[in-house]
């Protein structure tokens, strides 16, 4: 009950301005944690999909979807982390890539799944897709102090089977 | 179709809405919506002398109708000083639509003159708001403004105007209805969960009924009082909820928290079911929230899902509009012909009977200084009980609370959730221009008061005579009691020296002032006063300093830890406590 759990929250919200500035507004006023979030318009261009991630017990993640249900832009919403779903983040590093380290890290990206998008004589930009936790353990992986720049476009994700959250 | 104004859109939306009054203020970014207003006679425009008054004004003329309040203010500085007014409204779920003027839409991030950015500022404190960006979005936009305002559980809505939306033009086309796909509250509860409820509500030993501000905002009353006398059971209200059920019946136990009954406390924290109807548990009711109703199972009925286990966690939830949830109840039980355990009530009435028999309301009367509880007991006499009475927000306000019998909903108006010094005196303005035939009393003291004290000049140009009841004990007494209590009595700029001369004050404004100093001449002031129908008279009451409000539970305590008036050595509460404050 007083486990902090991860939460990957994902909402269905009017593509308004300020929608995303009300949601934001919302956890910094209610003392909620964000550990990501990500927002782009979906297929239908009035609506936008955002999906966050949050830690909290039950309790608070209950009231966390009850004020985001309550927010008069927010459409519809689906904790993620309550159903089978499938959850993909996308990672961009830049590391060092000179000498025996370039093989090396070749090899660490070609493990992980990863595609090399731009080549230098010293470095490597790396592309990544996984869940957040598969990207830190690339991170991991590597060796600290050859890593030159992490960008990471925080958690989206997407309920597995026929279930669709769509108005 | 013809081409209007926005400004004249605007003012052709009100009319619709069937809007009379509006309180508001001029300014460089509205002066199309006021030249539109100037061009009509149906709607009634208060110019007030301060933005936040306007709000408080328009909060009272809504809690005292259940209309929708309306507010007009230009941008920049008459937008920042509506805010305060309208967090007000949002912590009360006070239904209002203020219109906020803003510099043109080519200017808006310019930080052109006078320019803020209304919707972010007000965001944190609104049911919702929007940002006009094209004329042909006004009408609807105000359409559903009013609809979110007042629907649901209520709250203020705000529209940002750019100057030259209000002077471009279009065709005038209002919705008749309007549908929101994100936004559609439930008002008919959950036919199990009320059958759930019942069940429980009719097993009960200890029963008691708790209710707020929710069912005076649903008109709820009626259905409240009809299960309440149906059922037996004791009653309470919260600062916001009284007038829901008659405070003069025999089931009503007063009113609970922080400066509640011994009775509402005691029974309170002995219950076995207790049954929130529109309330949500504030920290001033529940006390520290561990020792709240320890032996309770909890139902609760609110239009709000987030309400129900945010504070307390309860066992049967029902989300749904008063009338119709209670409805549903009445009906369950007339129809099965249930009874409550008469035998297990009878003992519960016996033993609330011994706590009420404390008299935990009880004061010491004097001859020579003017006690304020003996005030409000007089006001309430000389008024019949009938008056609508407004409050500021300190001690006399829970003396007018405690004092004051209220017997019908809408009758008392105050600044509950965000507890607003300078509230009283605009809601008292707006109250009265709702109901101009009836008396209406402003409760204040010598702090609030002088929060909102350029509205007495609102009131002579509209003429709107209240009966201003000041108790004055030159002090910011709240504040006071509590360093008297929990700070060694280190009375830190809480002593107002060099308070201005009331009476002659009211009169510079045009008004009659009464200044009372003996509390025989209490009465005989207030029947005076009440006596001058079209005046606004200011009765300055001088009161006893010292005095303190009780019972008192200080933070961090339980229900059943209440102090009462000089029966209880006054202790400091532990470090918890205090940052409850």
């Amino acid at each position: 009950m007083n486990n902090n759990n991860r939460h990957l929250i994902s909402i269905l919200m009017e593509n308004e301005a300020g929608a995303l500035s009300r949601v934001a507004n919302l956890f910094s006023a209610r003392g909620y944690n964000i550990e990501s979030l990500t927002v782009a318009p979906t297929d239908d261009p009035s609506l936008s999909r955002l999906t966050l991630v949050t830690y909290g017990n039950e309790q608070i993640i209950e009231q966390i979807v009850k004020q985001l249900n309550k927010l008069i832009d927010v459409v519809k919403l689906i904790d993620l982390s309550e159903t089978d779903a499938i959850e993909r983040e996308l990672m961009l590093v830049k590391t060092k890539a000179s000498g025996e380290q370039r093989a090396e890290m070749k090899r660490l990206a070609d493990i992980f799944g990863g595609h090399v998008l731009d080549v230098t004589e010293a470095t490597y930009t790396i592309e990544l897709t996984g869940t957040g936790s598969k990207l830190d353990n690339f991170l991991r992986a590597i060796e600290k102090e050859a890593i030159l720049e992490v960008v990471r476009s925080g958690a989206t994700g997407i309920a597995l089977g026929q279930k669709a959250l769509r108005v | 179709m013809d081409l209007i104004t926005g400004a004249e859109i605007l003012v052709r939306c009100l009319k619709e809405e069937g809007v009379e009054c509006m309180f508001g203020y001029p300014g460089g970014a509205v002066l199309h919506i006021y030249d539109a207003l100037y061009a009509q006679d149906h709607i009634k425009h208060v110019l007030v002398r301060h933005e936040q008054a306007a709000v408080h004004a328009a909060e009272g003329y809504a809690r005292a109708s259940g209309k929708t309040g309306v507010v007009l203010v230009t941008s920049g500085p008459g937008v920042t000083n509506a805010v305060t007014g309208i967090a007000d409204a949002y912590m009360d779920s006070i239904p209002l639509v203020v219109f906020s003027g803003q510099v043109p839409t080519a200017l808006i991030g310019n930080d052109a003159f006078q320019e803020v950015d209304a919707v972010g500022i007000t965001r944190p404190c609104v049911k919702h708001n929007f940002l006009v960006r094209d004329i042909k979005n006004l009408a609807e936009t105000i359409k559903k403004a009013f609809y979110i305002a007042s629907t649901g559980r209520p709250g203020p809505v705000l529209i940002d105007l750019p100057k030259d939306i209000t002077i471009g033009k279009a065709e005038f086309h209002y919705p008749k209805k309007i549908k929101l796909r994100s936004y559609n509250p439930t008002v008919k509860g959950h036919a199990g969960q009320i059958r759930k409820a019942v069940d429980l509500i009719l097993s009960a030993k200890r029963p008691v009924i708790y209710t707020g501000g929710g069912v005076i905002l649903s008109e709820g009353s009626p259905e409240l009082v009809e299960l309440t006398q149906l059922l037996g059971y004791p009653i309470t209200n919260t600062l916001m909820g009284l007038g829901a059920y008659p405070a003069t019946d025999r089931q009503f136990i007063g009113m609970l928290g922080m400066h509640g009954t011994y009775e509402a406390n005691m029974a309170m924290h002995h219950c076995d079911v207790l049954i929130a109807i529109g309330a949500r548990f504030d920290d001033r009711v529940t006390g520290k929230i561990d020792k709240f109703c320890p032996e309770a199972k909890i139902v609760h009925v609110d239009i709000d899902p987030s309400s129900i286990s945010k504070n307390v966690q309860v066992d049967i939830p029902i989300v749904g509009s008063v009338p119709s949830v209670l409805r549903g109840m009445i009906n369950v039980v007339r129809d099965e012909k249930l009874k409550p355990d008469a035998e297990a009530l009878d003992r519960w009435w016996r033993q609330i009977d011994e706590w009420r028999a404390m008299k935990s309301l009880s004061y010491r009367q004097s001859d020579e200084v003017i006690k304020p509880q003996y005030v409000i007991q007089k006001l309430y006499e000389v008024t019949e009980g009938k008056a609508i009475v407004t409050s500021d927000v300190g001690q006399h306000q829970m003396w007018a609370a405690q004092y004051y019998l209220f017997d019908r909903p809408r009758q008392w108006i105050n600044s509950g959730g965000l507890g607003t010094m300078g509230f009283g005196l605009p809601a008292a303005m707006g109250a009265k221009l709702a109901f101009p035939d009836q008396d209406v009393a402003c409760v204040t003291g010598d702090g609030s008061i002088q929060m909102m004290l350029q509205e007495l000049s609102t009131m002579k140009q509209y003429y709107t005579p209240v009966k201003i009841v000041n108790l004055n004990n030159g002090y910011l007494g709240m504040v006071r009691q509590w360093q008297e209590f929990f700070y060694q009595k280190r009375y830190s700029m809480t002593y107002l020296e060099a308070l201005p001369n009331f009476v002659m004050l009211a009169e510079a404004y045009g008004h009659v002032g009464m200044r009372i100093e003996k509390p025989g001449d209490v009465e005989g002031a207030l029947r005076e006063a009440f006596a001058m129908k079209d005046r606004t008279v200011f009765l300055d009451f001088i009161t006893d300093q010292g005095e303190n409000v009780f019972p008192m539970i200080p933070s961090g305590g339980g229900q059943n830890e209440m102090l009462l008036a000089e029966r209880d050595e006054m202790v400091s509460t532990h470090d918890e406590g205090m940052v409850l404050l």
